[in-house]
């Protein structure tokens, strides 16, 4: 591997990052007011549209509320009729079979194409086509999707049958819906993932790619050996924002499916939000939202600590 | 997400109509508190020119008032009107469903209208029979006058019905039963075409492969069924309820209606109907019959001219079949406005809404524009001629008022939960998970509402 200025950029910004902690502590306190005057519009943000109604989705959560009528405290009621409720189980199923695929097929595809133009190609125009996708509204893209698959006019079945293959309702089939959403999202969203791993490749200084090209590792084995686990924090992260963002997975739901075929699509979002919004019954809805909040807070707790996210291998090298 | 973006928006809109009225109010000068501008929300785009030029026309004869038209799709409609309720940017008036209204008027965020109705004299026998009493709550409140009515008929493409050697005249005689489906069935087998070009109805025809599909399906119809199955299940003698309106027990897992479906649902696993996977997931069911994948389907008299509109395609008009009780059947809908409680303007709202159902609005506007049949009785014919004026005969839809066949769309409280559990429970039998059986479960899960 031929040395590189880009990878060298990044690793003198890290080297005087890490010396900086110390030379910061020296300083006086003077910058704080200003620093808490820049916080303060995002910190004000966050707890009127945030914190404050998070704690009051816990308060609702414990009421029987239609939004029109004053909530009447019912206690846990919402909590035990959640237990016996078919459908929220569904919905946890669903969500989870969405989740799996969605990230799993797009994590593995990002990583290829960040480890693709990291090695072979510095065009920014290549960059930009594969961002193009997350550049378009979840909304549209989803439409686009769901007509394109439709089983009598859709294009895709058109092709599907000239190739003499059958003709698949991918929207409308049980089995198929789920598969086809999460892939339809991870279409949209590998481009925009793939380039935040490919920034945090660059991260990776070229000297560690130069010692193992001359201990003779070729390309598979330097990815698996090298890349990869240097590749960790970056990853953890991304790995936490994607799958906290998949669990939230509504808007493609909502405007193709609907929660069909039966309930194959009843994300646990559409479900909250179906709840809630045609049938009134906001308790209830507040109550799976917050038994969501709890769970998604262990995935990211979990996903944290199983990844030593806030370590890095670099130091060690 | 999307939720908050259409609060967003509706609080937005809001907004721009709040600071348009601070606006015209001293443009206006004279009488500046009696000048207001009434927030008014529907959801056919097809029927917004039509109430345009009613709101042209109110703003003439009322200069104080003016009318901000604000259209959202059904499918948006009731979500946003829900979420504009709570953040208070709610319209003044919206164009209201018999299956919501309830709710809305047990959680009093409707206004009733007696007093207005009893001091303006508003004459009530204008319309067509039972109508306005369909907007009294169980209470004795009046929510609405009735703005139009709506049935159900058969829609064919009749180069499609020509190809297979029927006559418009084969159409308009149909009868239906559930052992075998009689000579509705067969019409439908036989204009039924797969890959082959074999019809439904010769040897050799592949199920698998269908190019044209008889008829249509929109979807499982859910707990209402309007234009997909309510017209059999009703000419076989069933009735959603008990009593209509306000029922406390609804009849889901009676004999009839299950027999109705078994037939209903064995068209798709015959190849005359597409599946559920098929017709339930990607275009709609008007989109495909415009590409011609569907030789007839059963629609509402609300999206005829939508269908003359389409390119390419030439449509007739047929009458739902005759059922086992010898008649035909059509549910009978109707639509009326509402005024939202939180009106900063009851009697601006009250003035458009009496308008709206006045023979000033529907017979001389409504019924020319042939988009649906205006609720008052005397502009039936002005509106029938309207639509003849575009070559559309709408006998088939107007001849269940003249014969008698409508039924009353069914009008009960807990309407969105009924829904709920009949979706889930009806599209499981369309798409073959299920055994009409488990409507007996649906049944006791809906009747358990009532208490």
């Amino acid at each position: 591997m031929t040395s590189d200025t880009v990878h060298a950029a990044p690793r003198r910004t890290e080297a005087a990052s890490r010396g900086a902690p110390p030379r910061r502590r020296g300083r006086r306190l003077g910058d704080l007011p200003i620093a808490l005057a820049f916080v303060l519009p995002a910190a004000l943000g966050f707890v009127l549209f945030y914190l404050w109604p998070t704690l009051r989705a816990f308060y609702l959560s414990l009421t029987q509320y239609n939004v029109l009528t004053p909530p009447r405290f019912i206690g846990l009621d919402n909590y035990e009729r959640l237990l016996g409720d078919h459908l929220f189980w569904n919905a946890l199923v669903v969500t989870a079979e969405y989740v799996v695929i969605n990230i799993g097929v797009q994590t593995v595809m990002s990583v290829l194409l960040a480890v693709l133009m990291h090695r072979l190609t510095r065009s920014m125009f290549v960059r930009g086509v594969v961002l193009l996708p997350f550049l378009v509204a979840n909304v549209v893209v989803a439409l686009v999707w769901f007509w394109m698959l439709d089983y009598q006019l859709g294009i895709v079945n058109q092709g599907l049958e000239w190739l003499g293959v059958d003709r698949l309702a991918f929207f409308g089939e049980s089995e198929l819906a789920i598969p086809t959403i999460a892939l339809v999202n991870t279409w949209r969203h590998v481009g925009y993932t793939a380039l935040l791993i490919f920034a945090g490749l660059q991260m990776i200084p070229s000297s560690v790619y130069e010692a193992a090209a001359i201990d003779g590792a070729g390309e598979w084995r330097i990815f698996w050996r090298v890349t990869l686990p240097l590749l960790r924090p970056v990853m953890a992260l991304v790995m936490v924002l994607t799958v906290i963002g998949s669990f939230q997975v509504f808007d493609t739901v909502a405007v193709t499916t609907g929660g069909g075929p039966i309930n194959a699509t009843r994300v646990i979002y559409y479900y909250i939000y179906d709840l809630a919004f045609t049938r009134f019954h906001f308790g209830y809805a507040a109550a799976l939202s917050s038994v969501l909040f709890v769970l998604l807070a262990g995935v990211a707790y979990l996903q944290l600590r199983l990844s030593r996210a806030g370590e890095s291998d670099l130091k060690g090298s | 997400m999307q939720g908050h973006l259409r609060s967003l928006a509706a609080a937005a809109t809001a907004a721009l109509l709040l600071s348009a009225c601070g606006a015209g109010a001293p443009e206006g000068g004279q009488a500046a508190a009696e000048s207001a501008t009434i927030d008014y929300w529907l959801w056919d785009v097809a029927q917004q020119p039509q109430y345009q030029a009613c709101a042209d026309a109110f703003q003439k004869a009322n200069p104080n008032y003016k009318v901000k038209i604000t259209q959202y799709g059904w499918d948006d409609y009731w979500n946003t009107l829900t979420t504009a309720f709570v953040s208070g940017t709610a319209p003044d008036v919206f164009v209201s469903h018999l299956s919501r209204y309830p709710d809305f008027a047990a959680q009093g965020t409707i206004l009733p209208i007696d007093d207005q109705v009893a001091k303006d004299k508003v004459d009530l026998s204008l319309y067509q029979d039972g109508l306005a009493d369909l907007w009294v709550t169980k209470d004795g409140k009046r929510y609405g006058l009735p703005k139009d009515f709506d049935t159900v008929a058969v829609i064919y493409n009749s180069e499609l019905l020509k190809d297979a050697g029927l006559k418009p005249e084969d159409m308009e005689k149909l009868e239906w039963n559930p052992k075998d489906g009689g000579s509705y069935e067969k019409t439908i087998a036989h204009l039924t075409v797969d890959k082959n070009g074999k019809r439904g109805d010769e040897p050799g025809f592949d199920k698998t492969k269908v190019a044209v599909y008889g008829i249509g399906l929109a979807g499982s119809g859910a707990g209402f069924g309007q234009t997909e199955w309510s017209m059999y299940a009703m000419s076989n003698g069933w009735q959603y309820a008990d009593q209509n309106p306000w029922p406390s027990r609804f009849n889901y897992a009676d004999p009839k209606f299950k027999e109705t479906i078994t037939w209903f649902t064995s068209l798709i696993d015959k190849g005359y109907m597409p599946s559920m996977a098929i017709a339930g997931a990607g275009v709609n069911q008007m989109d495909a019959y415009g590409a011609g994948k569907y030789a007839m389907v059963t629609e509402g008299s609300w999206n005829t001219k939508s269908y003359w509109n389409m390119k390419g395609v030439k449509s007739v008009l047929a009458p739902t079949p005759v059922g086992p009780t010898g008649k035909r059947a059509s549910l009978f809908n109707g639509l009326a406005d509402n005024i939202s409680a939180a009106t900063d303007n009851p009697d601006a709202a009250w003035a458009w809404v009496k308008f709206l159902g006045s023979p000033a609005c529907q017979e001389e506007i409504v019924a020319d524009e042939a988009v649906i049949f205006p609720a008052i009785k005397s502009a039936r014919t002005r509106a029938e001629q309207a639509f003849g004026k575009l070559g559309i005969d709408v006998k088939p839809f107007t001849m269940h008022v003249e014969e008698g066949t409508t039924h009353l769309a069914p009008i009960a409280d807990h309407w969105a939960d009924i829904t709920a559990t009949m979706t889930e429970t009806m599209d499981a039998i369309f798409s073959r998970k299920a055994d009409v059986s488990s409507l007996d479960g649906a049944n006791e899960r809906v009747n358990g509402l009532f208490g």
